[in-house]
Parts: C-alpha cells; structure tokens; sequence
C-alpha cells in the first residue's frame, strides 16, 4: 500500500523562480530564504517519494474565468509549464502519475467531492517554483507528480475546513492506493502578501507565525476563520494559506515538526517554509 | 456567511460573480497574453487589440492611463491584469507603489520593514 511520508508546505513567489534561472540563491536578499531549504534536501534524501500530490492554485495560466473549477485534479503523463505573460523562464515537463491520479479521482468523488477531473493541465509558477526548491537542477527530480489545483481567484473559494477535508479525503485515497508507492504531500502559497488594492504591500508577520504553529499542533484552529476574516489578516493573497491547510488536512495521523523557516520579504511577501514528518510512517 | 462576513475590507478587492462579470472583457484580454504573439499584436495597435476583446470605455480608459486601481474598478482581477502590465514593463513593486501612491523606493522600503 502507499504511504504519506511526509508534508513540505512552503511559498511560490514567481521571483523564486527568476531567481532560480539567474543562479543568485547565494545572494544576501536570496540566501536566508534558499537555505532554509538544505534541510528539506537531506530529509528528502531520506524519505526517498516516488510520487508528490501538490495542493496549489493555478494564477490564469490553466484556468480563465470561462470555467473556473473550485478543485481540479490532474490525471496526465505529462504536465507542462508555459508562458505566463510576464517573463518567468518555462522549466521542462513533470512526468505525472495517472493510476495514482484516478485512484484519488474515484476515492474522491465516492466521497462526495466532486472535483474536475484534467487530462490537460499547465502546471504555473505555483507548482514549478516548490519543484525547483525541492529538487534544485531540472536533471533532479526523482518523482512522479499529481497537480491538484484549488481556486483562488473568483470567490467563491472554497472554506479552509472544506481545504481541510479535501486534504484528508486526498489521504484516504492515498492510503487506500494498492502500489507500494512512497507520497509527498506539498501545499504553496502565502504566507500573508497583497498585491492588489490601496492595502497592496500588506504583511502580517504575527498572523503568518500563529499560522505556522497552528498548522503544526492545532491545525483546526484555523478552520474557524472564514475567508473573508484570512483576507483581512494576510492579504488577498494571503488566502494561499488554503494551499497549506489542505496539505495539513492530509496527515492525518499527526505530525512532527522537523523543519521551517520564515523570511519577509521576497518581492511583495512573507515567505514561510514547514517541513512535516508523518508520525504513522516513521 | 455571516452579515460580518460581507463587509469590506478597506484597500482590499475582492473579485466576486459581480467582478468577475463586470471585467469579463478586460481578463478575457489579459489572459490572452499568456501567448507572446499576442503581447506584440498589443503592443503594434493597442486601440485595435482592445476593440477586439470589445473593452467598455472605463475599461479601455483604465488601461490607457496605465492605471491599476482604475482598471481593478472596472472588473479586473490581479491575477490576469499581472499578465497586462507586464507588458508596460510593470512588476509588483511598480504597481504596488502605484495603488498605495507611493514611490517604488518608498513601497520596497516599507516592505523590509515588515521583515521587523
């Protein structure tokens, strides 16, 4: 059977990835937040995952508002990066992995989500930017990927206890997959960042430290915010934070802090990184 | 949603179904550019590419005078309007100083200082 070997949850700002392409992690503005990543590389040269289930939201490379599915769970080999319109370097393909990717399928809809299933999916920055922190340099990415893309853009979003139970549900199906499969779970975005409006620029620091806490020991504390009230305390885009709280809603036999990291600014945000054993499998 | 839960939050849009209704025409055009012909063909005739993508008036004013805070007021929504600007040769900085009317030194200034 599969095993949940672990979760990463960490920050997708596009700079990353223009960072990444120019080779300046080793820069003073850069280094504190690529270092918080040597730990996540040891770990990962531990915990060995054939298979990443990546919880982001797709910023208009995929999606338009013609059809704006709330879930969207990929089902290709193959997932692509493309032109986003503002110049970030496109990375090669990710292989996916299709019998993994249907069997959640199925195991979600029996329980009573009804995501939109994808045979096409472009995979933007806020899925290439977390591959390329976890494994730096395109001939190193040892897995095979499934994209599950939640909305953000067009309210409404989805609840953080809705994230939560897609989360769980997604482990259950992940739990129930009959290959002997070793499965990370990342969720990306946030933490707090605005891009949008007079408030633009907005950061909420001790918000994005009683987040990351939360999401380790009391995770339900955060389900009693509605949307509307994460808005107001980490940004409109902050509201990424569902990204998290959906990979947390998937370790569901609890968790052991072995990382995290938090760095403020990059570009326009507070940058958080948490790295989350899986208690069951270790 | 509780009645609490509708109030806005001050300098904070929200693209609900009326947004998203309202500035169909403008995300349909921002979208657009995720492809590199079409940027250019933007770039050679703004005025044609716009009635193209049939721009209100409030729209295609908005995006004459370059202005985010009036474009987002006529339906646009950050996320595609990021694919616009970039074609000004706008990143979220630029903008950023733009809406909260402050100089991009002075918006990246208060940015370090909410690393404290």
């Amino acid at each position: 059977m599969a095993t949940i070997v672990g979760a990463v949850m960490t920050s997708h700002v596009p700079a990353i990835g223009g960072a990444i392409a120019r080779g300046v992690q080793g820069e003073p503005y850069w280094k504190p937040f690529f270092q918080g990543f040597d730990k996540v590389h040891e770990w990962l040269d531990e915990a060995r995952p054939d298979t990443v289930v990546v919880f982001y939201n797709d910023h208009g490379l995929n999606f338009f508002l013609d059809k704006m599915p709330t879930f969207a769970v990929g089902a290709a080999s193959t997932y692509r990066n493309a032109d986003e319109g503002w110049g970030l370097p496109q990375v090669p393909p990710f292989p996916g992995d299709p019998r993994l990717s249907w069997h959640v399928i199925e195991s979600l809809v029996a329980d009573e989500f009804d995501v939109t299933m994808c045979q096409e999916m472009l995979v933007d920055h806020a899925f290439t930017v977390p591959m390329g922190l976890l494994w730096p340099g395109h001939g190193r990415r040892p897995v095979k990927t499934v994209p599950i893309a939640i909305n953000t853009v067009q309210h409404p979003l989805p609840s953080a206890t809705r994230c939560f139970k897609l989360g769980a549900a997604v482990a259950r199906a992940i739990e129930s997959f009959e290959e002997d499969s070793r499965v990370l779970i990342v969720g990306t975005g946030g933490l707090s960042h605005q891009l949008d409006g007079e408030r633009a620029g907005f950061i909420n620091r001790e918000f994005d430290l009683f987040c990351m806490e939360k999401l380790v020991s009391d995770p339900e504390a955060l389900l009693r915010y509605s949307n509307r009230e994460l808005i107001e305390r980490a940004g409109t885009q902050g509201i990424e934070i569902l990204m998290w709280i959906a990979a947390r809603g998937a370790m569901t036999h609890g968790v052991r802090r072995l990382h995290g990291n938090y760095h403020v600014p990059i570009s326009n945000t507070a940058t958080g990184l948490l790295l989350l054993g899986n208690v069951a499998a270790e | 949603m509780t009645l609490a839960d509708n109030q806005p939050i001050p300098g904070t849009p929200l693209f609900g179904g009326e947004e998203a209704q309202r500035g169909y025409a403008l995300n349909r055009m921002c979208y657009s550019f995720n492809d590199a012909a079409n940027r250019q063909a933007f770039r050679e005739d703004e005025d044609a590419y716009c009635a193209r993508f049939h721009l209100d008036e409030r729209q295609r004013e908005a995006v004459r005078r370059r202005n985010v805070l009036a474009m987002i007021e006529a339906g646009g929504n950050i996320y595609y309007l990021s694919k616009l600007v970039g074609i000004f040769g706008f990143n979220v900085q630029d903008i950023g100083a733009q809406q909260t009317g402050i100089s991009v030194e002075a918006f990246r200034a208060r940015l370090m200082r909410a690393a404290k």
